[in-house]
């Protein structure tokens, strides 16, 4: 393989890394602060059509991101309302969350739009477009780091650096600020926190709200950036992946960024490898790699390569009173 | 000790579910308002497209056949205390099951191969549970993430195996092969011909051997008393003997083979052949079934016929009122989850004051004696 | 009902004040009255006891002292000025601290992030971090608590998180430092440990309150003492005027039976054997060292210990809810094969039934029916059932006879087990476990949590089944329990048992050093073993 193709499966995996980045970190704002959170998709699937839909009608990318936030973030906190304030099963108001968000699109986007679910393909204004960074274009006679710079790195849509970054600023929120401090100890020990004088529901409520904003950028990039519209199910299955990827960082931000881009680039590889004849093994069959994140979750939870122990407190609403 | 007094039995098991239901069916009523519709108008529309007629009756009890046995499967490993989210998963390869001995029996008759298929099916699927289980008893891996992966790496795994294994090359379609009719489930129509063109057919039968089946193995078998000693407590059930990890392993092996009969229904029964997605998120409406039903065969039965009607009436729905797809149940099938299961303390508190202040003066035995001061 | 109120001794107003005043305090828990009509006054600069029985109420009033629960009604008040105490972040300003039963501290957070937890001085944490440090090397200097300031909370020793519990209190301004029941889970050392610490305190001019039920605690360190009993506080006495007897009397309301009526044990053949057992929590640490020990038919062999010391593993192992690294049980004549998780099972089978330490998390599954309890461990049993089917009218049938015998109070086999009280509960799992004629019986805690009243019927029951030619193991953390029932007492201390005494003749003294694994010989500086015997 020459340098174009190896340059042009990483891009395709950065491409792909980035949704996967965004839900991913959202999900351990979440999970760190012990609640589990099995609706990213959903949250993504909402946020991707708010997205789409305000984006067509207003033909502004940016009214569509916001517009994708903001319904996110009310998903995460209806899930907020039933796991935290009532107290109630956190995975049962994930499944319920996931299923909400795949009849609303569906049924809204029928009905607004009339185009099978979809919403109407996006004008020039109404979708992001890729950056190019400063120097770009001048330095890419350079030998091996000009394309990469040019190709790889330039020339992505504005979410895409804004997820890289947010591995950074995660990094430093949670292990550097007050914040992550208590986000993190309302995670592993709850009462704790309380007896500190710390209010346990308004730490949850804060974490989850991060998680709502990263649920949105992250569906917002499916239909406004990567894509020119909404489409049926567009997610699809992206948000248990990155649940997946955050198990296998083990909750952890650096390590989130590694294995989505790890997963990003299965994936890209699998376009890559449709009845592609590799030598020895031949033709592998796209499936096995599509199963790969999930089989190497599997394989990592079941303690066969480290060990992935989740925040102590998670998943058990927090009761005051004996 | 509670803090507060707890609701009647009837009140707990009736009258809770019953309002969370309401508000569930409430907030679909204002979604239907909200696209311009008439919520009232709909509903006529699902009773009558559900229940009104042969055709539609039989499609209730058909798709009330699949929900019957992911329901079954979800209330099962509830007992023990496992999420078993991966009942879509554990149907979809049971399929694999269902149409070897379907296709390589379909020169016998029926009443051979549909024993050995549901054998074939329910082997299969209860593998899929199996492995989250054995994962879960003997690793520690958390059964809800396992049983997540199983569903998406089940769907890598039958979309290869009907392209690559089953497909004849003769066709184009990623299909099997077409089962013989002396292969098949008879349908109920060809008995009952009330039924119209729908699918039901006698796996219906196996749906309420399954629910009384699971009503005896719970409260009447020693093995479902040691489940539900593990669901409540597993402290107490390692205190009592009782082996968890065997339970976990063989609690989800049952759980995944009655979610695997779901592909007698779909496959021998009204598709004769393995197609891609045949379960069709009948797993995941398994979860609203079990939590509706509150994990009683009873319930659960009464769920399933709920929501098969939603699904029957709902495809009747999107022909009558165009403003309404078939999607809408899916958003009903979300609000039940969500106010059934997640937010099921949301009345509780109010009920509980309610009957507070309806007697007063009515104090349970237990209560008067717990906070009865010991004499010496 | 016993509810005079004996005469309170004046505690006349303090040289320094009152540090804290509650008055007429009531909680309630649903239909639990926890805390009636509280009136207490601590004096600053003072070791001010509060002594009562478990389900006093005494943790209670604490936490209402603490913000963490509110108090229905009644007056706070601190340093002689009015306080409402809405959270624990109002109690610390008010310069209130707590170091809780069970700690509260984040076990894979350094000590100094869980010292800055909750005191963090602005968003970033690195000012914190390092403020707290310099104050953290003020306070170990002041203090003599000495601790790593970036060890994990999980890889330091129990008396150690005790000591960061302390030093958050302290880094908070914490002039009223609250402690409950914090010897529990320590040994001995670490106990005199955190007494001298304690006196520092004092010294230094802080108000220390210790919960507790360890009467020995009191005498050996309090300058006052009250006595809580059933939700309402009987007495407030100077503990240089009261007794061990005195106190033990106002906490159970009338003379305690130090003495069971029986008569002496007569035993017969070995039932019971244990061999060099090893046995490893769950974290893998080893908590039964080489432990080996027999018991005959027709007599009760107590474990005395402080809790902690390796006696709940103990327990586990031979009863198969714990595998063990070595050593064999032997019941009977026969080894018994405990591996795996059914290993309790096999247990019962060879006739070794087992009443554990906590009913609630093990011995009973409390959301089922009573009857349904009644069988718990024994559901397998042809007598319920044929095969795999399960005769719920015979196992009804046994739990009416159970419910009977036992005079478990309601007698509604129906009835959710929850809604019984602890001694009803206790009742229910000593009837299932006696009444299935064991050869061997193993009890834990007979007694935790258990009502004056029921606690004579199941002392009783005990020295019944050992005079019907059972083998029973005992073991407690109150040790006049284990003086009073036991035909044989062994001391367990770190793993190990350390010595053997006879009951009639052992005094508490000698006991007491044994059970904090000290050579008679070798001085202690602050003792809380060295009161002598109970009348």
């Amino acid at each position: 393989m020459d340098l174009a193709v190896i340059l042009s499966i990483l891009d395709a995996t950065i491409r792909l890394s980035t949704p996967l980045l965004l839900a991913c970190l959202a999900g351990l704002y979440s999970e760190r602060a012990g609640i589990f959170d099995i609706g990213l998709e959903g949250k993504m699937l909402a946020a991707a059509f708010a997205a789409g839909a305000v984006a067509a009608i207003s033909g502004s990318a940016w009214l569509g991101l916001m517009a994708g936030m903001a319904v996110s973030l009310a998903t995460t906190l209806l899930q907020g309302a039933a796991a935290i304030t009532l107290k109630g099963n956190q995975l049962i108001a994930g499944v319920a969350i996931n299923m909400l968000a795949a009849g609303m699109t569906t049924f809204l986007g029928q009905t607004w739009f009339s185009q099978g679910g979809r919403t109407p393909a996006l004008s020039e204004g109404g979708r992001f477009a890729p950056i190019t960074l400063p120097f770009a274009n001048e330095l890419a006679g350079v030998p091996i780091l000009g394309p990469i710079y040019s190709e790889l790195i330039s020339g992505h849509y504005l979410l895409v650096y804004i997820a890289f970054i947010m591995v950074a600023v995660t990094a430093f929120v949670l292990y550097r600020t007050r914040f992550g401090l208590r986000l993190r100890a309302v995670g592993e020990n709850p009462k704790a926190v309380d007896t500190a004088g710390i209010s346990v529901v308004k730490q949850r409520y804060q974490a989850i709200i991060i998680t709502g904003l990263l649920c949105g950028l992250a569906g917002a990039y499916f239909s406004i950036a990567q894509g020119s519209g909404f489409g049926n199910n567009m997610t699809a299955g992206k948000g248990y992946i990155a649940l997946a990827a955050l198990i296998f960082a083990k909750w952890k931000p650096v390590p989130a960024m590694f294995t989505c881009l790890l997963f990003g680039f299965l994936d890209a590889l699998q376009i890559r490898l449709q009845n592609f004849e590799l030598p020895v093994i031949g033709v592998v069959p796209v499936q096995a790699i599509q199963a790969l994140p999930y089989v190497l979750t599997v394989v990592l939870l079941a303690g066969f390569i480290g060990k992935a122990v989740g925040p102590k407190a998670g998943g058990v609403p927090y009761t005051k009173e004996r | 000790m509670s803090a507060h007094r707890p609701l009647p039995r009837w009140a707990d098991i009736a009258l809770l579910p019953a309002l969370n239901l309401l508000l569930a069916f409430l907030v679909s009523g204002l979604v239907v308002l909200l696209v311009g519709e008439n919520p009232f108008h709909a509903i006529q529309v699902i009773l009558y497209g559900a229940f009104g007629y042969g055709d539609g009756f039989g499609y209730t009890l058909y798709y009330a056949t699949n929900f019957i046995f992911t329901g079954l499967a979800v209330a099962v490993a509830a007992h023990a205390g496992l999420f078993n989210i991966g009942g879509d998963g554990q149907a979809y390869v049971a399929g694999l099951g269902a149409v070897v001995v379907a296709l390589a029996l379909d020169q016998t008759h029926w009443l051979i191969a549909m024993p050995l298929a549901i054998i074939a099916a329910g082997a299969v699927g209860g593998f899929w549970g199996f492995v989250p289980g054995w994962l879960q008893a003997k690793r520690g891996s958390h059964v809800v993430i396992t049983t997540i992966m199983f569903n998406f790496i089940a769907s890598a795994l039958m979309v290869y195996m009907v392209n690559r294994v089953l497909k004849p090359a003769s066709t184009m379609a990623p299909e099997s092969e077409t089962i013989e009719v002396a292969g098949r489930v008879p349908q109920l129509r060809q008995f009952f011909s009330f039924f119209g063109y729908s699918p039901v057919n006698l796996s219906i039968l196996i749906a309420i051997a399954a629910l009384i089946g699971v009503y005896i193995l719970i409260w009447h078998t020693k093995f479902g008393y040691a489940m539900r000693v593990l669901g409540a407590n597993p402290t107490a059930s390692r205190y009592a003997g009782i082996s968890n990890s065997k339970m976990i392993m063989i609690t989800m092996t049952i759980s995944g083979a009655l979610a695997g009969m779901v592909a007698i229904n779909e496959v021998m029964g009204v598709q004769n052949r393995l197609v891609l997605d045949f379960v069709a998120g009948a797993g995941f409406v398994g979860i609203a079934v079990a939590l509706m039903g509150r994990n009683h065969p009873i319930g659960i039965a009464l769920a399933a016929i709920l929501f098969g009607a939603l699904y029957q009436g709902g495809q009747e729905l999107q022909f009558v009122i165009p403003g309404i797809t078939r999607e809408m149940i899916v958003v009903i099938q979300a609000l039940v989850i969500l106010f059934t299961g997640a937010m099921e303390g949301l009345f509780r508190p109010s009920l509980e004051r309610a009957f507070m202040l309806l007697s007063p003066e009515q104090k349970s035995e237990a209560i008067a004696v717990s906070t009865a001061k010991p004499e010496s | 009902m016993n509810t005079q109120r004996p005469e309170t001794a004046a505690v006349t107003a303090p040289a320094n004040g009152w540090a804290i005043e509650l008055e007429k305090i009531n909680k309630r828990f649903g239909a639990v009255h926890a805390n009636k009509d509280i009136d207490l006054k601590i004096a600053r600069g003072t070791i001010h006891g509060i002594v009562g029985e478990n389900g006093a109420g005494k943790s209670t009033l604490m936490s209402i002292l603490y913000g963490f629960y509110t108090a229905d009604s009644g007056t706070i008040r601190v340093n002689g000025a009015e306080a409402s105490i809405a959270d624990s972040r109002q109690a610390l300003a008010l310069g209130i601290g707590m170091v809780h039963q069970h700690f509260m501290l984040v076990d894979n957070f350094s000590v100094l992030e869980n010292i800055v937890l909750g005191a963090e001085d602005s968003g970033f944490l690195k000012p914190s971090l390092s403020r707290a440090r310099k104050e953290l090397d003020r306070l170990e200097e002041e203090y003599a608590l000495e601790v790593d300031p970036d060890a994990i909370i999980e890889d330091i020793s129990v008396g150690q998180q005790q000591r960061v519990e302390i030093l958050k209190a302290l880094y908070r301004g914490a002039e009223t430092l609250i402690l409950d029941e914090p010897t529990g889970v320590l040994t001995p050392k670490e106990a005199d440990d955190l007494f001298r610490v304690l006196e520092t305190l004092r010294a230094q001019g802080k108000t220390v309150i210790l919960i507790t039920h360890k009467l020995r605690e009191i005498m050996a360190i309090t300058d006052n003492v009250s006595v809580m009993r059933q939700g309402q506080m009987v007495a407030t006495v100077k503990t240089q005027e009261t007794s061990p007897e005195e106190l033990a009397e106002l906490m159970v309301g009338r003379r305690v039976l130090l003495r069971v009526d029986k008569t002496a044990a007569s035993p017969g053949k070995t039932l019971l054997e244990v061999q060099n057992l090893v046995v490893a929590d769950d974290m893998g640490v080893t908590r039964v060292k080489d432990v080996s020990f027999a018991i005959r038919a027709g007599e009760i062999v107590g474990i005395a210990g402080v809790s902690g010391n390796g006696q709940s593993e103990l327990l586990e192992s031979i009863t198969g809810m714990r595998d063990q690294k070595s050593g064999t049980v032997v019941l009977n004549g026969k080894p018994l094969s405990l591996e795996g998780d059914d290993g309790a099972a096999r247990a019962r089978q060879a006739g070794l039934a087992h009443v554990p330490e906590d009913r609630q998390r093990m011995g009973l599954v409390t959301t089922f029916q009573e009857w349904e309890n009644a069988i718990l461990g024994y559901h397998d049993k042809p007598d319920y059932g044929s095969g795999a089917f399960l005769d719920i009218a015979a196992a009804k049938k046994a739990a009416a006879d159970q419910v009977k015998l036992f005079d478990v109070r309601p007698a509604n086999i129906n009835l959710k087990s929850s809604l019984f009280s602890g001694g009803n509960q206790q009742k229910i799992v000593l009837a299932r476990e006696m009444e299935q004629d064991p050869d061997v019986l193993v009890i834990g805690q007979p007694t935790r949590g258990v009502d004056i009243g029921a606690i004579e019927f199941i002392h009783n029951e005990i020295i019944k089944m050992r005079d019907e030619g059972k083998a029973i193991l005992l073991v407690s953390v109150e040790l006049d329990e284990i003086r009073s029932l036991a035909d044989r007492i062994l001391v367990m201390f770190d793993g190990v048992i350390v010595g053997e005494a006879d009951p009639a003749t052992a005094t508490e003294g000698e006991l007491g050093l044994m059970m904090a694994g000290i050579n008679k010989t070798a001085p202690r500086t602050i003792g809380i073993a060295e009161q002598g015997p109970l009348p």
